[in-house]
C-alpha cells in the first residue's frame, strides 16, 4: 500500500505537536516531510526566557531532537523556508529549490515579531525575541555591552528584560501605555508588579513613544516623541507578534488576521490544514500554547480520519515567567457596567486578588502575589459554575470552601524542598516529579500521572502537581483542559456521552461504540464501567448489566484485598443488630476460618481474607441467617449510620434509628455514580456524623434538617444545608429525589461533594426544593429503578449464578 | 512441551478470564471480544495482583490492584510502566483449548513460572 504524503510547513510547537498526536493515532498512515526555517529540531519556545536568564540551556529545552524524526521515519528539511505552495500540482517549494509533493498539508508557520517601522529599526544591535537566533544575539551582546533598552512592557518584554538584567546589563523598559501588561493586568496589579520589578533593578519609561533608533552602523540610542533620548547598545523590540500567513495568502488561501480555519482546522482548501499562531479561528488568534495544543489534537484526529473531534475555541490564562513573581490573569479582568468585582488586598504581604463576576459567574480573574487558587478560579470560570453559595469564602480560596484535609497543604510548592512528599498514596516526592517533567518532557497532568504515578490514585494532590508543572515549565498549559474526553478511547466527554445515550436512545454498549465512533474495539478499564453505569441508569429494567465491564469488586461482590483474597461485609440495617445475627456471623467466621473480623468505620462487621472460591458458600450461610450484601464493594448505596435517637437517648428528638433503617431499606441495592453514604442523627449533637455524608439528616424537635454533599474521605467537606421538612414521608421523598438527581447528573466516579460544587447548590435546590413536581418525578424514577435493583446478589450467587466466576476452570495436578 | 486440554472456549466469558490452578501457581486464561485466547501467569509484574480479575480490552488486561495495563500476547506492561509476566502458549482446536506447559520433568519449570 502506498502511503499518502503529508507535508508540514513550520517545525515549531503547534505543528510538531500535531504530528505527535497523529503518530499516536495512525503511525503508518502518512509519509511525512517537515520543512522548518530554523536550523534546529523542535524546541520549547516558551523556555527561551529561562535560557536567556541562564536558568536553562538550549539542550534542556529541545522537545524533539533530530533522532526523533529519524525514529519516526520523518524527512526533516531544517533551515529550509518554504516560499511557494503550488495548490494545482499539490507541492511546496523551499528557498533552496527543494520540492515536496503532498496529499495533505499542515501550515504551522507561527508568528513574526512586529518591528516598529521607525528610522534605524534595521541597525545592528536591534533584535526581537522569538527564536534561538535572537537569544544567541542577546547573550552575545550582553557579553560585550552594558546598556539594553527593551521596547514593550508586555509579557515578552518583561521576560526579555529580566533575562538581560540577569546577564548583568542595565535595562530600561519602554512602554507606550501608562501601565505594564495592560492586556493581562488591571491598574492595581500592574502597579504592584512595576514596584516589585523596580526593586529588582528594572528601570521604566512609561507613556513613551519611540520615534527613532539612533546610530550609524550599530545602535547607540533611542529617541522618543517627547524629544528625550537615552543611550543603548542593544534594543529589543517586544511590541507584539503578527501571525505569519503571507505564504498562505500568496497561495490564494483565505486570510484575515491569520489563516482562516474551520472547527476541523481546515483552511478553505480542504487538503490544507493550519494550526498554531498563524491561525484565525472563529475570529480569534491565539498566542499561548494551551489552545494551540488543543488545535493540534483536533487536526491530528481528522488527519487520522477519525473525523469526530471539533475545536471550539479556548479560554486562556496567563502567568509571567519571572522567577519569584506570582501573577495570574484570565478572562475579562477589567469588567464593565454589567459586572461586579470582588477584591482582596493585603499590602503588607503584597497580595492582590480580583474576581470579576457577571450574573453569578466568574468572568475574569487577576491574582498578584498569591496565585495558588488560579487554577481553581479558572476552572470555575470555564465551567460557568454558579458561585452564589460559596461567594462569602470565594476570595479566600478553595481551602476555605467548607473543607480541609489531606493533600490540601497550600504551602508554596515552588518553595518546598525536593524531598517533600507530594503524592501520599504512591509516595512520590517533589524532586521526582520535577525531574520527570524536565527529563521526559512532560507537558500535561496525564503525562505526569502516567510517568510518576503522582496524583494517579486518590487525586487529592492534583492541584499541587498542576502547580509543579506550572512552576517547572513556566507556561500555563498545565491545566486540565475544560473539555476532557472520558478516556483515550474517545473524544467525547462524560456529559456528551451521557446525553447521547439518553437523547439518541442508545441501549447497548456496542451501540455506544458504534454511534459515537469509539477508537478502540471494546473500550478500556476506564470507559467500560462508566458506560455500563450510564446505560443502567438510563434504561432501568431493560439494559442487561454487563459483568465484564464491572470492576472486579462489583463483579465478585466483595472487596479485593492486596493478596487477592476478598472481604465480606453483610448489611446491618442502620447499624442495629441482634444476638442471633452476631452468632450467625461468628459461626460463618469459624466455619470458614476467616483470619480477621473487624468492626468497620461504617457501623458493621467486615470478614477479611476470604478466598474467592469460598465466597458463595459463605454467602449461602449468611443469606440463610437473613443477611443481604452490604455493597461495601460497590459504587452503590453503602451504609446508613444512625445514632440511638429518641428511643433511648435523653436528648433524642426523633426516632433516628428507625428512620435510618427505613431509609436503608428504601435505597439499598441502588447503583450510583460513586459510593453513596447516609446518616441520621437524633439531635444536633450529631453523633452519627450526618454532616459529612452524601446525605445527612439531623433530627430537631420540629422536624428534620436535610444536609447534602458532605464527604469524610480524601478531602473533608461539610454538607450544605438543603432544607427542613416536617415528616418522615417528606424525608423519603427528598432522599429518593436527591439520589436520582445525583444518579442522572453526576459523572461516573464523581462523589456528591464535587458534583454539588460543580453544579452549585442553587441548582440542586431549584430541582428539589423549589420545584415540587420535579422532586416527585425524580422520586418516582428512583423507586422505579429500585424495583429492578433490589435483588440480593449474594443470595443469587449462593444459588449458582455466575458460578464460573468463583471456580477455577481447570486444575492441573503434579 | 506438554499440551494440556483445559476446557472449551465457552468456559471463558467473552472479555473475561478464568483461572487454571497448577501446583506452581495460577495461570490466567483470557478471551477477548474477537474470541482470541491468551494465557499469562496470574501475577501482575507490579505487586503480584491477580490479572485474571482485571478488565479485558482489546489485547490487554488492566490489573485490578493498581491499574497497570498488561499486553496479553507477550505479558509486557504497557509503557510507561515497565515489567513483564510470563506468557504461555494457548491453542484453540474445534472449540477446545490446549495450554502448553513445559514438560513436568523439565527443570526449567519453576524458573519459567517466576515470570
Ligand atoms: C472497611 C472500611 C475500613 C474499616 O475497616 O473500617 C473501608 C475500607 C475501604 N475503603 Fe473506605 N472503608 C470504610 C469506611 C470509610 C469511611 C467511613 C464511613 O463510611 O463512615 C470513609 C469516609 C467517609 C466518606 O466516604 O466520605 C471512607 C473513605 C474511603 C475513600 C475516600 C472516598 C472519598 O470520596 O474521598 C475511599 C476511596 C474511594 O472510594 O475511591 C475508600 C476505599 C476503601 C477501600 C474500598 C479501598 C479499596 O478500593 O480497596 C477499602 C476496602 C477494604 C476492604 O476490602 O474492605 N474509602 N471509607 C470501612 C467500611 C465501611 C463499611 O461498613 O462499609
Ligand atoms: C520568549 C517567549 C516566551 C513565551 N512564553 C510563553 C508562555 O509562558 N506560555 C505560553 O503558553 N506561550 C508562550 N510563548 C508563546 C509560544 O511559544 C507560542 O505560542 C508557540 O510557540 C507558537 O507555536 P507555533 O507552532 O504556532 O509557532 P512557532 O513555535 O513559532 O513555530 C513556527 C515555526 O515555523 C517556522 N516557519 C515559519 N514560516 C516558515 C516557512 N515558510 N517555511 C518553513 N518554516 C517556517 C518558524 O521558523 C518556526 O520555527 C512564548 C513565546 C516566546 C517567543
Ligand atoms: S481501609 Fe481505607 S484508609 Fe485504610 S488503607 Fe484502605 S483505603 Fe486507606
Ligand atoms: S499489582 Fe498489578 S498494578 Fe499493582
Amino acid at each position: 500500500m502506498t502511503r499518502e504524503k503529508l507535508v508540514l510547513i513550520g517545525n515549531g510547537m503547534a505543528g510538531v505537536r500535531a504530528l505527535e498526536e497523529l503518530l499516536k493515532l495512525a503511525p503508518d498512515k502518512y509519509e511525512i516531510t517537515v520543512f522548518g526555517a530554523e536550523p534546529h529540531g523542535n524546541y520549547n519556545r516558551i523556555l527561551l526566557s529561562p535560557v536567556l536568564a541562564s536558568e536553562k540551556t538550549i539542550d534542556e529545552i529541545m522537545l524533539n531532537d533530530e533522532q526523533w524524526y529519524v525514529d519516526n521515519g520523518i524527512t526533516l528539511h531544517k533551515g529550509k523556508r518554504v516560499v511557494e505552495i503550488d495548490r494545482v500540482h499539490r507541492r511546496v517549494v523551499a528557498t533552496d529549490g527543494t520540492v515536496a509533493s503532498y496529499d495533505r498539508l499542515i501550515l504551522a508557520t507561527g508568528s513574526e515579531p512586529f518591528i516598529l517601522p521607525v528610522p534605524g529599526h534595521d541597525l545592528d544591535g536591534v533584535v526581537s525575541f522569538r527564536d534561538i537566533h535572537d537569544v544567541d544575539a542577546m547573550l552575545a551582546a550582553s557579553r560585550e555591552y552594558g546598556k539594553a533598552v527593551v521596547i514593550g512592557g508586555g509579557l515578552l518584554g518583561l521576560e526579555a528584560a529580566n533575562g538581560l538584567l540577569k546577564q548583568g546589563m542595565a535595562v530600561t523598559v519602554v512602554h507606550l501605555p501608562d501601565t505594564l501588561m495592560e492586556r493581562q493586568l488591571d491598574r492595581v496589579a500592574a502597579g504592584l508588579l512595576q514596584r516589585e520589578l523596580e526593586s529588582r533593578g528594572f528601570r521604566f519609561l512609561m507613556s513613551h513613544q519611540t520615534e527613532a533608533i539612533l546610530g550609524e552602523d550599530r545602535v547607540t540610542g533611542v529617541r522618543f516623541s517627547n524629544g528625550t533620548e537615552i543611550e543603548a547598545d542593544l534594543v529589543v523590540m517586544a511590541v507584539g507578534i503578527r501571525p505569519s500567513f503571507a505564504l498562505a495568502k500568496d497561495a490564494g488561501l483565505h486570510c484575515e488576521r491569520g489563516v482562516v480555519v474551520s472547527d476541523t482546522l481546515q483552511t478553505f482548501d480542504p487538503r490544507i490544514y493550519a494550526v498554531g499562531e498563524c491561525v484565525q479561528h472563529r475570529g480569534q488568534t491565539y498566542g499561548l500554547v494551551a489552545p494551540l495544543f488543543e488545535q493540534a489534537k483536533v487536526c491530528a484526529n481528522h488527519l487520522a480520519e477519525m473525523g469526530i473531534a471539533r475545536y471550539e475555541g479556548s479560554v486562556t490564562s496567563t502567568k509571567l515567567k519571572v522567577t519569584g513573581i506570582d501573577l495570574f490573569s484570565a478572562g475579562d479582568f477589567n469588567g464593565d457596567d454589567s459586572t461586579e468585582q470582588m477584591i482582596f488586598q493585603d499590602a503588607a504581604r503584597g497580595v492582590y486578588k480580583k474576581l470579576v463576576i457577571r450574573e453569578g459567574h466568574i468572568v475574569g480573574v487577576v491574582l498578584y502575589g498569591d496565585t495558588i487558587d488560579g487554577a481553581w478560579y479558572f476552572q470555575l470560570m470555564r465551567d460557568a459554575t454558579e458561585i452564589g453559595d460559596i461567594r462569602e469564602h470565594l476570595l479566600f480560596g478553595q481551602a476555605h470552601v467548607g473543607d480541609s484535609g489531606h493533600g490540601d497543604d497550600k504551602g508554596r510548592v515552588a518553595a518546598m524542598p525536593d524531598n517533600t512528599e507530594i503524592c501520599g498514596c504512591n509516595g512520590v516526592c517533589k524532586g521526582e516529579i520535577v525531574k520527570a517533567i524536565a527529563e521526559k518532557k512532560l507537558f500535561t497532568l496525564e503525562d505526569v500521572r502516567a510517568h510518576t504515578k503522582a496524583s494517579a490514585s486518590c487525586g487529592s494532590c492534583t492541584g499541587l502537581v498542576e502547580d509543579l508543572i506550572a512552576t517547572t515549565l513556566g507556561g500555563d498549559y498545565s491545566q486540565t483542559p475544560s473539555r476532557k474526553p472520558m478516556c483515550p478511547c474517545t473524544e467525547h466527554t462524560h456529559d456528551e456521552v451521557r446525553t447521547a445515550i439518553v437523547e439518541q436512545g442508545i441501549r447497548t454498549m456496542p451501540a455506544v461504540f458504534e454511534t459515537l465512533a469509539w477508537k478502540t474495539p471494546d473500550g478500556c478499564h476506564a470507559c467500560r464501567p462508566a458506560l455500563n453505569y450510564y446505560l443502567l441508569c438510563a434504561w432501568p429494567g431493560e439494559y442487561q448489566d454487563d459483568n465484564q465491564s464491572r470492576y472486579i469488586n462489583e463483579r465478585a461482590h466483595g472487596n479485593i484485598q492486596k493478596d487477592g483474597t476478598y472481604s465480606v461485609v453483610p448489611r446491618i440495617w442502620g447499624g442495629v443488630t441482634t444476638p442471633n445475627e452476631l452468632r450467625a456471623i461468628a459461626d460463618v467466621a469459624d466455619k470458614c476460618a476467616v483470619p480477621t473480623v473487624k468492626i468497620t468505620g461504617g457501623q458493621r462487621i467486615d470478614l477479611l481474607g476470604v478466598k474467592k472460591e469460598h465466597l458463595p458458600r459463605m454467602w449461602g450461610d449468611l443469606s440463610a441467617a437473613g443477611f443481604v450484601s452490604g455493597h461495601a464493594y460497590g459504587k452503590a448505596l453503602r451504609t446508613v449510620k444512625t445514632c440511638v435517637g429518641s428511643e433511648w437517648c435523653r436528648f433524642g428528638t426523633q426516632d433516628s434509628t428507625g428512620l435510618g433503617i427505613q431509609l436503608e431499606q428504601m435505597t439499598w441495592g441502588s447503583w450510583t455514580p460513586h459510593k453513596f453514604k447516609m446518616a441520621v442523627s437524633g439531635c444536633p449533637r450529631n453523633c452519627a456524623e450526618a454532616t459529612i455524608k452524601d446525605l445527612g439528616i439531623v433530627c430537631v424537635d420540629s422536624g428534620y434538617e436535610l444536609h447534602i454533599g458532605g464527604n469524610g474521605g480524601v478531602k473533608v467537606r461539610a454538607t450544605d444545608f438543603l432544607c427542613k421538612v416536617d415528616t418522615e414521608a417528606e424525608v423519603f421523598e427528598y432522599t429518593g429525589a436527591f439520589m436520582q438527581l445525583y444518579r442522572e447528573e453526576a459523572r461516573y466516579l464523581e462523589r456528591t461533594a464535587p458534583w454539588v460544587e460543580r453544579v452549585g447548590l442553587t441548582h440542586v435546590k431549584a430541582c428539589l426544593v423549589e420545584d415540587a413536581e420535579q422532586r416527585k418525578a425524580l422520586h418516582a424514577r428512583f423507586l422505579e429503578s429500585q424495583r429492578h435493583a433490589q435483588h440480593d446478589p449474594w443470595k443469587a450467587r449462593a444459588e449458582g449464578v455466575d458460578a464460573h466466576e468463583f471456580t477455577p476452570m481447570h486444575r492441573i495436578a503434579g | 512441551m506438554n499440551w494440556i486440554e483445559i476446557g472449551r472456549l465457552d468456559d471463558i466469558p467473552r472479555l473475561g478470564s478464568r483461572v487454571i490452578a497448577t501446583e506452581l501457581g495460577d495461570i490466567a486464561v483470557f478471551r477477548n471480544s474477537a474470541d482470541e485466547v491468551f494465557a499469562l501467569r496470574d501475577r501482575c509484574p507490579h505487586r503480584g495482583g491477580p490479572l485474571s480479575q482485571g478488565i479485558v480490552h482489546g489485547r490487554r488486561v488492566t490489573c485490578p490492584l493498581h491499574n497497570w495495563v498488561i499486553g496479553l500476547e507477550d505479558g509486557e506492561a504497557v509503557a510507561p510502566d515497565v515489567g513483564c509476566v510470563k506468557a504461555f502458549e494457548l491453542r484453540q482446536e474445534a472449540g477446545r483449548l490446549y495450554l502448553a506447559l513445559p514438560a513436568v520433568a523439565e527443570p526449567s519449570l519453576p524458573a519459567a513460572m517466576e515470570g
